[in-house]
């Protein structure tokens, strides 16, 4: 059981004055402490957090209500810049920087009140599948310490698992917040994309990042949304939010006459077969519960994993060209001119992920490629929209695994870059076309947690958190 | 595995490598070099499945919000952020300037 209640009913009790801020912020640093040998914390933010909490303390003894997430601690993924500690996305290039001023999402969840008490470790820069990536260390598996938490954000995971915070921030590039709630056991949220701002959050691959929490519930998630979501003059590329916002109330869907497509491609070869037995066994209950339930093939989706692996390393190494020794973070200083400081900084500073991301994107985006790698990406792309788009039209959710495995080993796929890769081949499609998409935990025995996967069209987010909820509740 | 066509394709030649680690500002060492030319090979390797797709007729996505042109009103900002706060984290400084290094060897 978890030493936290409900979101909602938390902030409710601080504001109210049945518990302080205070109690809340060191019972999470207490667990932080205390769970310090899963590596899931880079940093914590203690003196900064207990300010916070005091001052939230005094204005309600003052009679004001704080807000939506009054003394709600919460941990950040170490790509959000934040006040109190260094953000150095895991990797030594950013290692004392020290941010001048904060992401978007975190400014709105302190409005509210939230505490953000520690940041959550990282593949650096995001760039990975298990946590393996960071230049720090690797985050353990709260269910096992011998797997992996999955990544990129295995910290913030394996935080709320661990039971330090309420909820965590993560980011999601091509997987990273839903695969890492499969092999936790989290629930994951994956918003449409542009519905956060990004302004803050260290940029990997602009044209999919976006953010997004992790809890242990969707209400959970759905309160956290509700609170970042919508338009921001510091992201041109930030979209309004539902006009019905997004917490959930508990009675308002049903999934009698709710139409769920699952995804042929997903449920084929090479799915383990106890986690294809566990998705199978959850589909069965929704149909018992209501839901009809047919079979939509997305042909193009085995091409996702080969469009993303050409898009995502060219946006990285454009995001990447920024770190260049001059401004912030590491610097080799220690050299005679400014073309030696940029590669000395870069080759220095930059990780075997980064390094070979930068390389891979480097090409396909050089004259001569450019046509037959990037180009062609982007137009097989294209398709993957259109096959959604079309699946949307007969169904209105689609359903399946959100990894084909549950956690693997530590170092059982480092050796190999190309099978850490596929890892994400259930999650990357979701990305490249924008939509939003959940992994909810399915019932396991002793085993290893399993995460279902539901997505939905895009800006359907209150939908999908609708439906997700009462997923939740069967799968219970 | 799962969709999962190793290519034996040697994509990548080693000076292949030197000139690309070259335009992107990386020193990489000898091992570096080797291994990188194995693993990003591969990786091409892979994503060569793109070239036998048909994608007759249809265009490129290079953005999925429908947004164009976002205009924000021509106006100065106060984002109370101090000029020090920016300042402290630079590696090198003199007179209130950011230090670079010669250009020229």
């Amino acid at each position: 059981m978890s030493q936290w209640p409900s979101i909602k009913d938390l902030a409710s009790d601080v504001n109210s004055g049945r518990v302080s801020a205070s109690e809340q912020v060191e019972k999470a640093l207490k667990t932080i402490e205390e769970k310090k040998e899963f590596n899931a914390i880079i940093a914590t933010l203690a003196d900064r957090a207990r300010q916070r909490a005091k001052t939230i303390d005094d204005r309600i003894k003052a009679g004001e209500n704080v807000g939506r997430l009054a003394g709600v601690p919460f941990i950040a993924k170490d790509n959000f810049l934040t006040f109190g500690a260094e953000t150095t996305a895991a990797s030594n290039i950013l290692k004392g920087f020290e941010a001048p001023y904060q992401a978007t999402a975190i400014e709105r969840l302190e409005a509210e009140g939230a505490i953000c008490v520690a940041k959550a470790n990282l593949d650096a820069f995001a760039h990975g599948s298990s946590t393996e990536n960071s230049d720090f260390f690797t985050t353990l598996n709260p269910h096992d310490k011998s797997k992996v938490p999955g990544g990129s954000s295995g910290g913030s995971t394996a935080s709320v698992v661990l039971d330090m915070a309420p909820f965590a921030l993560g980011t999601d590039t091509g997987g990273s917040i839903r695969l890492p709630a499969s092999f936790c056991g989290a629930v994951g949220y994956k918003p449409t994309y542009g519905l956060v701002s990004r302004s803050g959050v260290v940029a990997m691959a602009s044209s999919t990042d976006v953010i997004g929490p992790l809890t242990r519930t969707v209400a959970d998630s759905a309160l956290v949304l509700d609170i970042m979501a919508g338009t921001d003059e510091l992201d041109s590329t930030s979209i309004v939010k539902d006009k019905l916002g997004y917490e959930l109330s508990p009675t308002e869907a049903h999934l009698k006459g709710q139409k769920i497509g699952v995804i042929s491609e997903y449920m084929s070869e090479g799915l383990e077969p106890e986690v294809k037995d566990s998705i199978n066994k959850a589909i069965e209950a929704l149909k018992q519960a209501g839901a009809e339930i047919v079979n939509v093939s997305l042909p193009s989706l085995p091409l996702a994993l080969a469009v993303y692996y050409v898009i995502c390393p060219a946006e990285v190494s454009s995001n990447l060209s920024r770190y260049d020794g001059q401004r912030y973070g590491f610097s080799q200083q220690d050299t005679t001119n400014l073309d030696d400081i940029y590669k000395q900084t870069r080759s220095i500073g930059f990780g075997n992920e980064a390094k070979r991301r930068i390389m891979i994107g480097t090409y396909v985006l050089s004259s001569g490629f450019y046509d037959a790698y990037y180009k062609k990406a982007q137009i097989v792309r294209t398709k993957l929209v259109k096959e959604f788009e079309d699946a949307f039209k007969k169904v209105d959710f689609l359903i399946g695994p959100t990894a084909p495995t549950t956690a693997f080993g530590v170092g059982e796929n480092t050796a190999d870059p190309l099978k850490m890769y596929l890892t994400d081949i259930m999650t990357v499609a979701v990305n490249l076309v924008g939509v939003p998409a959940i992994s909810v935990p399915c019932p396991v025995s002793d085993n290893m947690p399993i995460g279902l996967q539901l997505i939905a069209a895009q800006h359907q987010d209150r939908k999908l958190l609708e439906i997700a909820q009462l997923a939740e509740s069967i799968l219970k | 595995m799962f969709w999962y066509t190793k290519s034996n394709m040697a994509k990548l030649t080693r000076d292949d490598v030197l000139k690309l680690a070259g335009l992107a500002k990386l020193e990489l060492s000898e091992d570096e070099v080797n291994k990188f030319t194995l693993e990003i090979s591969e990786i091409l390797g892979y994503v060569e499945q793109l070239q036998a797709v048909d994608v007759e007729g249809l265009e490129p996505t290079y953005q999925l919000t429908g947004l164009s042109n976002v205009m924000r009103p021509d106006e100065i900002v106060d984002y109370k952020i101090e000029r020090s706060e920016l300042m402290k984290n630079l590696p090198a400084e003199e007179d209130g300037q950011i230090k670079v290094k010669r250009v020229l060897a």
